[in-house]
């Protein structure tokens, strides 16, 4: 059943009639281990990857990734911070990293403007965050397994083995 | 003006040409058409295989190889029989590396037949063994192969088409189009029949890693029968390289000296930068088979599924991947079914006859092609089915 999920992965679009018939189980029995794991949140979301600037060619939206470094408090470790960094509806993701800073933080689909004063203004401030350095992503290739440029296609091919 | 028609090699201008042709010259122009037509990986080569090769140009290794291929190779390809198949073939005398499985097939069948000779081809099988037979003015003796056998060789239908003139049995499995396969008790079966003759076995085996739910056993894996096989296989299929004309051939020394000197003649050697990527894909390449099978395997149940919901019978193709299903009920000849659905839906498969006989009846389907795709193609033929 672990396969059904690695396909979900891939493409959450597949239809629990495509998974049965991909992984040689009954329809019923996928929909009931689908049903189970989003309960169990083995399965937490679905989402689709947008390339935005196709959509808005002359949007000003971007992502950043934020570095924090936060000392950890008694009791909590870094749980307690990062829980007051991820209710913030801007960020879209957040790690707890190893190397030179504790948590990577990814903010997209906002102006510089709006990063910067949520940095400034919001994340900064936060107890326990004693610094941050902010990346601006320029350009993105690959993301989820799914390259953003439309790949060529190879001409005058072989038609018939 | 010259008369071409006397000129020409009569051995040549007897091979008939490809029948589906025009079917190609239909599916260019239409641009919604979905091709399930093709025998290839949709896989592109696997990028550290292809950093492999890109690597050897920019160091400049672009002088031919030895004939028989590098000698590196020679040994990861005999280290990977001996890995996945327990073979044993010495590099250096048992072994060449080709432009394809396609030019093994060409060098075993040009070291061995005489004219006169003949060559036991099972059918429906990949299309080129009967003309390179011609062209060694061997005889091509055909072998109708049945949907009741699950599209096996059997011991009595080999049997029935032995004469003295006998020299080569090919054996096709995993088998092109029909995705049959041969199981050990069934290649015992064969190798029972054939001990006590002088009759050599070509094995193409290209499909070997394309094979589901169960190990692929080599004709050369049975008794008595490593002698007599010349093994062919390659990297188009496994490692989804077909564009890098990589294969290989081996088999007893004595085989091996004879298809040396054509290969040396004809070829020279295997292109280097294709022999380089092979040399990475044998090293490190165990896990893309495993994830390209695993692929394979799903699209193969799922169109399995697709087509029986649609009423065709299908048997379970085991290897390789194609799936020929029965479009008998059709009412409808092989040719005219993939006419019409490919003039009418715009969805190219290949008519069983193209094949060769015993494929009438039949359409191969190959599902090395995306879900989503596959996914439209049945529902395409379900609209088709329900005009007929």
């Amino acid at each position: 059943m672990e396969e059904i999920l690695r396909l979900l992965e891939k493409d959450a679009r597949y239809t629990s009639k495509q998974l049965a018939a991909m992984t040689g189980q009954e329809q019923g029995k996928v929909e009931e281990y689908l049903t189970q794991a989003e309960a169990d949140g083995k399965i937490i979301g679905y989402t689709a990857i947008v390339d935005w600037d196709k959509v808005d060619k002359s949007s000003d939206l971007v992502t950043a990734l934020i570095e924090v470094k936060i000392s950890p408090q008694r009791g909590e470790g870094f749980d307690r911070i990062a829980e007051r960094i991820y209710q913030y509806d801007e960020v879209e993701s957040l790690y707890l990293m190893s190397g030179t800073f504790d948590l990577a933080v990814f903010i997209s689909g906002r102006t510089m403007r709006d990063i910067s004063s949520f940095v400034f203004g919001s994340l900064a401030t936060i107890e326990g965050v004693t610094g941050t350095a902010t990346h601006f992503i320029m350009k993105k290739y690959k993301e989820k397994h799914k390259i953003f440029e439309k790949q060529e296609e190879q001409e005058d091919r072989l038609l018939f083995v | 003006m010259m008369d071409y028609s006397s000129l020409l090699s009569e051995a040549a201008v007897s091979l008939k040409p490809s029948g589906i042709r025009k079917f190609f010259d239909i599916l260019a122009e239409k641009k919604d058409a979905i091709s399930l037509g093709i025998g290839e990986p949709d896989f592109i080569t696997p990028w550290h295989i292809r950093d492999a090769g890109i690597y050897s140009l920019e160091k400049g290794f672009t002088k031919y190889s030895s004939n028989a291929g590098m000698t590196e190779l020679r040994q990861e390809v005999s280290k990977y029989l001996n890995r996945r198949f327990e073979l044993k073939y010495d590099p250096l005398n048992q072994m060449l590396i080709t432009v394809g499985g396609s030019e093994a097939i060409d060098l075993a069948i040009r070291a061995t037949v005489n004219p006169g000779d003949e060559v036991i081809i099972p059918v429906p099988s990949f299309v080129c063994y009967g003309p390179i037979t011609t062209m060694a003015h061997g005889v091509p003796v055909y072998v109708e192969t049945k949907a009741e056998n699950e599209f096996r060789l059997t011991p009595e239908e080999l049997k029935a088409v032995i004469t003295p003139k006998t020299k080569l049995l090919v054996l096709p499995f995993p088998n092109n189009p029909t995705g049959a396969i041969m199981e050990r008790e069934h290649l015992e079966a064969l190798a029972e029949v054939l001990r006590g003759t002088n009759i050599l076995v070509l094995s193409d085996e290209i499909y070997a890693e394309l094979s589901y739910g169960r190990k692929h056993v080599s004709m050369a894996n049975i008794p008595d029968m490593y002698e007599r096989t010349i093994l062919v296989n390659g990297f188009s299929k496994c490692y989804a390289m077909t564009g890098w004309r990589m294969g290989y051939v081996c088999a007893h020394a004595d085989i091996v000296a004879q298809m040396y000197k054509i290969h040396q003649y004809c070829l020279m050697c295997a292109p280097t930068v294709s022999q380089y990527a092979a040399i990475e894909a044998l090293r490190n390449g165990d896990a893309d088979i495993a994830m390209m099978r695993g692929e394979y395997d799903r699209r193969r149940k799922y169109l399995l599924e697709g087509l029986r919901e649609l009423g065709l019978s299908c048997f379970e193709p085991r290897g390789a991947f194609y799936a020929f299903p029965s479009i008998q009920s059709t009412g409808l000849s092989s040719e005219e079914f993939c006419e019409r659905f490919l003039m009418e839906k715009s969805v190219a498969v290949i008519p069983g006859t193209a094949f060769g006989k015993g494929g009438e009846g039949f359409v191969r389907i190959c599902y090395a092609s995306s879900i989503e795709r596959i996914t439209e193609a049945l529902s395409r033929m379900r609209e088709f089915l329900k005009t007929i």
